[in-house]
């Protein structure tokens, strides 16, 4: 059993498509979880169909559907850390390390999830799991906590072989889709479309994959 | 221009960090893209001569580049970032070309107003 969770992500949504089955499964048994996530997601270009945020409102909007999803998920603390959405690449490395490190310090998770840097398509969420790394190579390393990473660029299997950890979570898949869902502005449509093209869309939401980090 | 050189192009915005300095930023798809393209929606948007003050600058990415800079209260996005210059006046002029060589976006920055 894990002592604490820390989740690093750096924007709302992330944490329900990628791994919120796996939180969620690791809430129902008592696991604490913390989410630290780096920006609300300001610059996306979804604003709810038909529109209901606009580029001024959207960030306050995400900021609830987050707050909700972590509800759903069972995610009792929420860190919002105040970047940017496309700018977390451009931040100060050292800084980026040093928010983190100060949570890693804090909440002493047994087990750190974030993206594989590098093969994580969005800049920010490859800055983000490089920053995560930054801040646990600073701890010694017979002290660091497990990291798993998220990884989804086409090349990643080639390049980082097979995940380490395939699993299943269809046992929680309504709490998955309910949080997917609360991410409203961003997924409405994408899970309409999901509804309607029915068996795949859903079945591929059972599944969450994660590398092991090594160093 | 020439291709970008992401070492030589951070030191020359590194020049502009923390002083009153004059943007120029657009974005275009060419007037004519939905007409060629029926399906394509266009849009674009362009700053010209918009003073800024920035103390942190980062070229990033393997080509097409991105470049963030951070305002005391803010931030400058660009990317598709391919092709570079230096002026003779000391203006720093990065451009984004598409597969045709037409232009797609432009960062550019000056001392004094374009
Ligand atoms: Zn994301």
């Amino acid at each position: 059993m894990e002592r604490h969770i820390l989740v690093v992500f750096p924007h709302p949504d992330d944490e329900s498509f990628g791994v919120s089955g796996t939180l969620a499964l690791y809430a129902e048994q008592g696991v604490p979880i913390t989410y630290a996530c780096l920006t609300l997601g300001e610059m996306g270009r979804n604003m709810g169909i038909p529109p209901f945020a606009n580029r001024e409102t959207l960030p306050s909007i995400r900021k609830k559907e987050l707050e909700d999803a972590c509800r759903v998920i069972g995610i009792g603390d929420l860190r919002l850390l105040g970047f940017r959405d496309k700018t977390v690449e451009f931040e100060d490395e050292e800084l980026l390390a040093d928010r983190i490190h100060a949570i890693i310090a804090e909440t002493n998770p047994s087990l750190i999830i974030t993206f594989y840097p590098g093969y994580s398509v969005h800049p920010d969420h490859d800055a983000c799991g490089a920053a995560v790394i930054r801040a646990v190579e600073r701890i010694p390393s017979e002290k660091r906590p497990v990291v798993h990473c998220v990884a989804f660029a086409k090349n990643c299997e080639k390049e980082i072989g097979k995940p380490d950890i395939v699993r299943n979570v269809s046992a929680v898949i309504d709490k998955k889709i309910a949080a997917i869902k609360a991410h409203r502005s961003q997924t409405e449509g994408l899970m309409k479309a999901a509804a309607k093209y029915g068996g795949d869309a859903i079945a591929r939401f059972k599944t969450e994959r994660f590398w092991i980090y090594t160093w | 221009m020439q291709p970008i050189r992401i070492e030589e192009v951070q030191k020359a915005l590194n020049r502009f960090a923390n002083q009153d300095v004059y943007l120029h930023l657009e974005t275009t798809n060419g007037a004519y893209a939905s007409h060629h393209n029926e399906g394509f929606f266009a849009a674009g948007a362009y700053i010209r001569n918009g003073r800024i003050r920035f103390s942190r600058a980062k070229i990033a990415g393997n080509g097409p580049y991105r470049v963030g800079l951070k305002l005391d209260l803010g931030w400058v996005y660009a990317e598709g970032l391919t092709d570079w210059e230096v002026t003779d006046k000391g203006q720093l002029l990065l451009a984004g070309h598409d597969y045709e060589g037409k232009l797609a976006v432009a960062l550019q920055l000056s001392d004094e107003p374009f």
